[in-house]
Parts: C-alpha cells; structure tokens; sequence
C-alpha cells in the first residue's frame, strides 16, 4: 500500500510542481500585475499541494507522522507569508513572494529529508529571518538618504570582510565565517547587498571614468581580501555584479569587454599563483581520475544527479548523504536523486523567473539609484544560483556557494530573504513613480486647461 | 517640461543593458538544464557501476540480482538463495563461459560487468513488488538475454584444450557475439576461495580476457591490412605486382625471413598474399607512403578506442613519418612492436565479410523484467565503413585465395565455402616459437559466421588455428 502511495506521489509531485513552474513563467503574459491574480491564485494552491504530497510521501515512507506537524508548521509560516505581505505590502509583486515561500519549501522537504534537527533548526532562522524582513520594504520605501552613504557602504563592507579574514575560523578550507555569542556569521553574504547599495550609490547620479575608476578599486578591494579567504564563490559573485552594474549605468559595453578581459587576466593569474584555484579547475576538468580525493564530491554529486532518472528514487529513498556538505553546498544533486530531473529542472525555472521578475521591476523604474539596486541584487541571486547548480553538476568548475533560500545555512537564507524584502520595496518606490507620473501628467492636462481657458477668456475680453 | 519629454525616449535605450543580461543569463540557464538532462540521460549506467557509488548497495539490498541467459535460453548465471536467505551466484556452466559472463564479486566482469546496470535494478510489476514488500522477500532484478550460442562456446572451448588462447566467434551482419572463449580460465563459482590467488598469480593472467583484452603481434594476419593499404596506393596496377621470392628479403643489413625460410618461387600480389610470402610483403612495406598508411591505420581503429563495451586494450602501431625501413619491413609482416587485440581483428575481418561496414559487436540481446516483459531491446548497429565496398571484396578475393591454394587449405572442398588469413606471429626470434593465428568467415557469399583465434605458442597458423575455424565452421553449419 505504501509503495502505491510512494510511487504514484513522484509522479504527482513532478507534473505539480511543472504546473507551479509553468505559471511562474504564464505571470509575464500581461503586464499589469492585476491581470495576474488568477495565477497567483492558482501558484498558492500548487504550492500547497506539492509541500503536502512531498510530506505525505515523508511520513509514509519513514513511518513516522510526527513529521506531519513540522509540515503543519511549515504550512503555516509559509501561509502567513503570503498573506501577510498581499496584506501589508499591497502594491508588494506576488510572484517574488510566491517563489520565495515555494523555494523555502522545497528547501525545508529535503532538508527534513536530510537531517531533521538541520531542518528544525531551519525553520527557526526562517520564521525570525521573515518576522524581521517583513519591516525592510517599508524603510527601502522611506529611508530616501540610503542613495547618500556611498563611503559608509565601502567602509562597512571591507571592514566585515577584513575582520573575517582575520578573526575568521576556517570551514572546509576557506576563511569565510566568525562566531559572536555562539552564532556564526557569514559576513560575506550580507556583504553582498551592502556592496550592490555602494555601486549604485556611486553611480546613480553620474557613471564617467572617475566614479567607475574610484569603484573599481574598492571592488577590487573586495574581491581581494575574498580570494585571500579562499572564498572564490564569493569573490567571483561581486565582480560579475560590478561588471554588469558599471555596465548598466555607464550603458557602456567597452566597460563589459575591459571588465571581461580583466576578469580573464585576473582569472589566469590566480591560477597560476594559488594552488586552491588550480586544484578546483583540475578536479572539474577530470573529477574521475582524483576520485577519491579531490574530485571526491562533484563525483559524488554527479552520482545523485545521474541515478534519479526524470522522476526521482523517491524522498528517503536514495542515498544523497554521501555528498559531503549535501545540504549546503550540492543540495540540487540531492533534490535531482530523491524528486527528479523534472523536479530539479522546475527548481532551476523557478530560479530563473524570480530573476526575470527582478529585472523587469528594474526596468520600470525610474529612478537610477533603485534601478541599478533591483539589477545588482538580480545579478547577485541569479549568478549565485549558476555557481552552485553549475558547479554541482560539472558544468563549470565547483566554488561551493549555497542555493539561495533552499540551502541550510542561517546567513544564506536570512541575506536573500533581505535581498527579496528589498526588491519588494522597491516595487513601492514604482508605484510612487507611478502615481507622481499621473499626478504630473493631470498636473499638466489641467495647466493646460487653465491656459486655454485664460486665453479664451482673455478673447472674450 | 522639457526634461520630461525627453525621458521616455531615453527610456527605451536604457533599458537595453538590462534585456541583454537578462537574456545572457537566460541563454546561460538554458543551456545548463541542457548539459544535466543529456549528461544525466546519457550517464546513468557509468555512474551507477563506478565503484565509489554505493547507490548499488542499496539497490542490491532492494533487488535479488538477476539472471544471465544464452540466446538458447540456458541459464549461465543466477542468484539462489537458500533458507537463511543468504544470496549465492551460481553459474551453471563453470569455467565455459567465465570469460564471457564474468564474475560479480570483487568487482566485475564481462557481461556481469556490461549488465550490472538491468541486473541490480528491478522493473517488476508494482503487484508484485507490493506482493514482495508483503512477504518480505526482496524484489526480482531484470534478466539479461546474451547473445551467446551454448553450442559454439562448448566446440570453441573444447577446441583450444590446454593452450592458452582465445576465440571469438561473431556475426558479420549485425556484431552479434555468439562465443568468446579465453585462457587461461577459471570457476567463477569459486571467485570467493580463488581470489586472492588469482590476483597474486601475475605471470598467467587468468583474469586477462584475452578476446578483449589481450595485445599479440598478429603476424601474417597483419598482411590483410598491409594488402589493403599496397591496394589503395596502387589501385589499377597491384594485380600487375611481381616478386622472386627466395625464401628472404633483405635491406641492406636488414632481412626479413619467410616463414621456416621457404621459398616461394615466383610470385603475383594473390599468390604472395595466399602464401603469405614475408620477402614479398617485406618488399611492399618499405615502399608503403607512410602517410597514407597512417590514414588507413587510422580508418581501421588502430591505436584508438575501439565500439566495444567490454573492456578491452587499444591495439598499438607505430608507423611514423620517419620510420626506417628496418621497421617498415617488421611492421609489413605484423611482427615488431605492433600489438593487437584479437576482437579488433575480428572487427576487421567482419568489415570484410560485411561489404566494408563494421557492425559494433555486441553481447546483450534484450532485457525483460520478471514477468517477460521486454525492458529493454538491443539491436544491431553500423558503427561505421572502415573500407569501401570495392576494398571489402577485393580483400574478400585475397582471404578466399588462402583457403583454395595457400595456408589455410584445410577449408577447402567443404560443404560450405570459407575465406580468412592465417598467421603465424613468432614471439620469440631466438627459438623461433610463434602463436598461430586465423582469421575468417563462412560462407563467402553471404557470410553468417565469422572467427577469430590465437593458441598462444602454438606454431603455424595453418596447422593449428585453421583445424580449430574448420570445427566452429562444422558445427555452426550442422546447426
């Protein structure tokens, strides 16, 4: 009876969640965000079905219904959400909601799937992370002199990646993290939003050579110390999104090629100067001949990915836990074995349509400094996301960085659920733009109006 | 005022940057779930058998390993399990086929290895899985159907006695392996208490499949491609080809022998060919172009990866553009430094048989779950032309003259006719010790049958290989 049950729940979960990831992509059909209440509708009630049939498949696949009220739980914060930001946030875009709350439940399923104290432990940096987001699109809203604090942006980022770099402890190699009061801090994640704020402020009111010189050596800066920390993920994140963001201010594309060439300089020289570069490209080039110990993971990743199949083992079914740091670094393999290809590839789309939705919030606005923001955050969470798939399957070299929202990992969630948060603000800001361009465009039609009249009644006269 | 007119204009080109990351990353993102459907697609089997996958242990613990059958049916390898429900793989045949159907413990090999993939998996009817979740017995794997013929294996074995050797016996029209015997062998039934033996016993190589794995000088045989290659160079003038043959081939200090030093008198390019003459093919080799002959190696998969799922060694030549004629003349003959497999060389021999197309020899004829049902059908397939249709009945000529008036006239007059190449490819130039070879196919028409065999240390191709085609021969055609 369970194994109908089992079985007949992948196939369920699969086309669901094909159905959620279709929608997410039917949402950029119309343009007013009115016209897409039905799908968003329509996403909620899929989100539903697909976080229960995965718990339902849980609980009958481990025998053990004490997982239904950590289902129930995670209905709840993942309801509330919703609602309190449709409630809250009127004008907030549903889509960037509904995609959050979908990839934090995917991320709490095979997080549950993977070790359930991680998965607790989880939910609790979630629920506080989202209790204290829900404020952040309201002070991205008001708070008009965060275009002004340039130098505090550059000064706050080094400092905390400087500070890392030398108090820092090492896991798995890599400088990246401290500890206050017990809590481990990942400064670099939330770095990452402070450093998009510096650009952006930077450049906003005028992109020439000066200001993109003066930027270029702070990021330069960045990018330094993070490769010193051996955080290469990190590193390569902030110097895409400051090559793209110079880019899209100065509307440039010299500066696209010179970033691209620099970059590649840069790319050959920290090759040939550290041997932890050297030792990634290797193990990405030929995994299998290190097998055991430096192509050990992406080997091992590449065996989950390739033993799925298009509908999975099943939750609980296969053996995901034999990637080191599964559930940081290669949680896409450990979705692609236990839910499918199909389901990993909907994850991806998902991805990909909250970084579409991004830009085309970025493109509407009017303003340069919100609009060099919305991009740089979209940059940041889409480009993260092709490191960590990418490298997890063997389709560029492996730098182990963590899926956004869905990865265990308290700075990760808590820094893209701000990341989120803010867009969300800056679809307020719009709206404003929205209404001072009609009250100008009435402004104008009436003084237009006032004038015909003055000269009629000056005829008239 | 102003400042607002211009604004929207300016819009648009604004937003320009932003649609181009856009749609970069877009085409990034697309590719990607490309890349891991097809790398996921087209992996699966490699990485379920690598060894570090322990996703097998799970399986294997879920699944009972399935059956190995012959094409006639007979079983050749299955798991019992006993009351205390420990797991046995028992082959019922012993060392007949311990080359060809392998072992699955201590790693594995042949089609145990080649199968492991259907073999650990199960697609039995969800009732019957639910029926076994029911009673606690574990699910039944798929089986897998081999192309092996009982028969041909048991003549071929018998026929290589106590030599060490190896015979392939294939399908020149579709690649079918239907035998391969090597030894060489053991019981695989014994691989737990003979293991660790085996392994340390480094002078026999009893585990060396032979068939696949084993690089031998191929001697005469050899001349097949050294023929093809004179052909080729000289397309209208090779059959005007003449040699006096004295039972030796000199250049300058450097001379090359006939087999035992006969001499063959006068001979044209069939009759050196049929008598496999070394002065004469000596003579040809030293005035080879050896750039084209590079060509042709390649074209015949010489150093290269060979269509073969088995494992198996790359056979190695070296013919360079500097190479001296001391070589050239080794190389000519197939001695030297050349090593080949003897599957390679059935390859070859089946392009010929074949009109010049290689089918990529296979072992495994279909898959069925536990109630019968066909999981997966394996079919033949054209791996490429390594000749063209013309070289292939050229050399078709030349194989059939060997066994009418040159070293393999032992299939002469026979109720089928037969065509191939002897060889005889010394090992040892002191003592003058060689391994005899033979290369071949029945019938010559419409070839059905083709052979391939070593009997290491031996002696000439023609009297100890041939007799050994002539009984695989016999007993397919009396089938």
């Amino acid at each position: 009876m369970e194994l109908y049950i089992t079985e007949i729940s992948k196939y369920v979960i699969a086309l669901l969640m094909a159905l959620y990831a279709y929608e997410s992509f039917a949402v950029f059909r119309f343009r007013d965000e009115e016209r897409r209440g039905g799908i968003y509708t329509r996403q909620n009630l899929l989100m539903l079905v697909v976080h229960f049939s995965c718990f339902m498949a849980i609980c009958f696949e481990t025998g053990d219904i004490t997982y239904l009220f950590f289902y129930i739980f995670q209905q709840i914060v993942l309801f509330v959400t919703v609602m309190l930001f449709h409630m809250v946030y009127p004008r907030a875009n549903r889509l960037v909601v509904n995609n959050m709350c979908m990839l934090l439940g995917v991320g709490f399923v095979i997080l549950t799937r993977l070790s359930y104290e991680k998965a607790v432990k989880q939910f609790v940096i979630v629920v506080c992370s989202i209790a204290l987001t829900m404020v952040i699109p309201f002070f991205i809203h008001k708070m008009k002199f965060l275009k002004k604090l340039t130098w505090v942006y550059a000064l706050v980022g080094i400092a905390a990646l400087a500070v890392v770099l030398i108090l820092g402890a090492y896991t798995n190699g890599s400088k990246i993290s401290y500890s206050i009061g017990g809590v481990t801090f990942q400064p670099s994640e939330f770095v990452k939003i402070i450093f998009v704020f510096f650009v952006a402020s930077a450049l906003h009111e005028s992109a020439t050579f000066f200001e993109v010189f003066t930027t270029a050596v702070v990021a330069g800066i960045h990018v330094v110390i993070l490769v010193i920390s051996k955080d290469l993920g990190s590193a390569l994140i902030f110097f895409v999104v400051y090559v793209l963001m110079v880019f899209v201010a100065t509307r440039n594309p010299l500066y696209l090629l010179a970033g691209t060439t620099g970059g590649s300089v840069a790319a050959v020289i920290a090759y040939q100067a550290f041997r932890h570069v050297q030792v990634r490209v290797q193990a990405w080039r030929d995994p299998w001949s290190e097998i055991d110990s430096t192509g050990y993971q992406i080997t091992q990743s590449l065996f989950a990915i390739g033993s799925g199949g298009w509908f999975g083992m099943g939750l609980f079914e296969g053996t995901p836990n034999s990637i080191p740091f599964v559930e940081a670094d290669f949680i896409f393999s450990a979705l692609a074995e236990e839910l499918g290809i199909i389901f990993a590839m909907c994850v991806i789309l998902i991805c990909l349509s909250s970084f579409i939705m991004f830009m085309s919030i970025s493109m509407k606005l009017n303003d340069s400094f919100y609009r060099l923001i919305a991009f740089g955050l979209g940059v940041t969470y889409i480009f993260q996301v092709f490191l960590t798939i990418g490298g997890g399957s063997k389709f560029i070299p492996l730098t182990g960085v963590t899926l956004p929202l869905v990865s265990y990992g308290g700075s990760s969630v808590l820094t893209t659920l701000i990341m989120f948060a803010i867009i969300e603000g800056l679809c307020m800001v719009k709206g404003d733009e929205e209404k001072e361009e009609k009250y100008a465009v009435r402004k104008k039609r009436k003084a237009k109006n006032n004038r015909t009249e003055e000269r009629n009644e000056r005829k008239e006269e | 005022m102003k400042e607002k007119k211009s604004r929207c204009p300016q819009k648009k080109r604004t937003n320009l940057p932003i649609m181009a990351v856009t749609y970069l990353f877009t085409a990034v993102f697309v590719s990607m779930m490309v890349y891991i459907c097809y790398y996921s697609a087209t992996h699966k089997q490699e990485l379920i058998n690598n060894s570090y996958n322990g996703r097998q242990q799970v399986l294997t613990a879920k699944n009972i390993r399935g059956t190995i059958y012959a094409g006639g049916g007979e079983i050749l390898a299955q798991t019992v399990t006993d009351e205390e429900g420990k797991e046995e793989r028992n082959y019922p045949y012993g060392n007949l086929f311990s080359h060809a159907v392998g072992y699955a413990t201590h790693g594995r090999a042949g089609v145990e290895a080649l199968g492991n993939y259907y073999l650990i998996h199960s697609n039995a009817p969800l009732s019957e899985k639910v029926a076994n979740d029911m009673s606690g017995v574990k699910y039944p794997g798929d089986d897998v159907h081999t192309t092996l013929d009982v028969n041909l294996q048991e003549v071929a074995y018998q026929a290589l006695g106590v030599y060490k050797g190896a015979i392939i016996v294939t399908e020149p029209s579709s690649g079918k392996i239907l035998a391969m015997v090597s030894k060489p062998d053991y019981d695989p039934n014994q691989i737990e208490e003979i293991w660790d033996s085996l392994v340390e016993d480094k002078e026999s190589g009893v585990l060396l499949n032979r068939t696949t794995q084993g690089l031998y000088p191929p001697g005469s045989t050899f001349k097949i491609v050294t023929a093809l290659e004179y052909m080729r160079e000289n397309p209208d003038t090779y059959q005007n080809y003449g040699f006096q043959c004295n039972g030796s081939f000199s250049d300058g200090a450097d001379r090359i022998n006939c087999y035992h030093g006969q001499s063959h008198g006068s001979v044209n390019f069939a009759r050196a060919f049929a008598k496999s003459c070394n002065a004469s093919f000596a003579n040809i080799g030293v005035e080879l172009d050896k750039g084209e002959f590079q060509d042709t190696l390649d074209d015949l998969l010489f150093n290269q990866e060979l269509p073969l799922e088995l494992s198996y060694n790359k056979s190695r030549i070296e013919v360079y553009d500097d190479s001296p004629n001391k070589d050239m003349m080794q190389i000519a003959i197939g001695q030297g430094t050349t090593g080949m497999t003897p599957v390679h060389l059935n390859m070859i021999t089946n392009a010929i048989a074949n009109d010049g197309v290689l089918m990529k020899p296979y072992v495994i004829d279909f898959v069925e779950n536990s109630m019968g049902s066909v999981v997966k059908q394996f079919s033949p397939s054209s791996e490429k032309r390594l000749i063209s249709s013309e070289e292939a009945a050229a050399l078709k000529g030349l194989m059939r003259g060997v066994v009418e008036e040159g070293t393999a006239s032992r299939l002469k007059g026979l109720s089928y006719t037969a065509a191939g190449k002897t060889g005889s490819a010394e090992y040892n130039t002191v003592k003058g010790d060689s391994h005899a070879w033979f290369t071949g196919f029945a019938p010559v028409d419409d070839p059905k049958i083709s052979v391939t065999i070593i009997i290491e240390g031996a002696g000439s191709g023609g009297d100890f290989a041939v007799p050994i085609a002539k009984r695989i021969f016999d007993a397919y055609f009396q089938e």
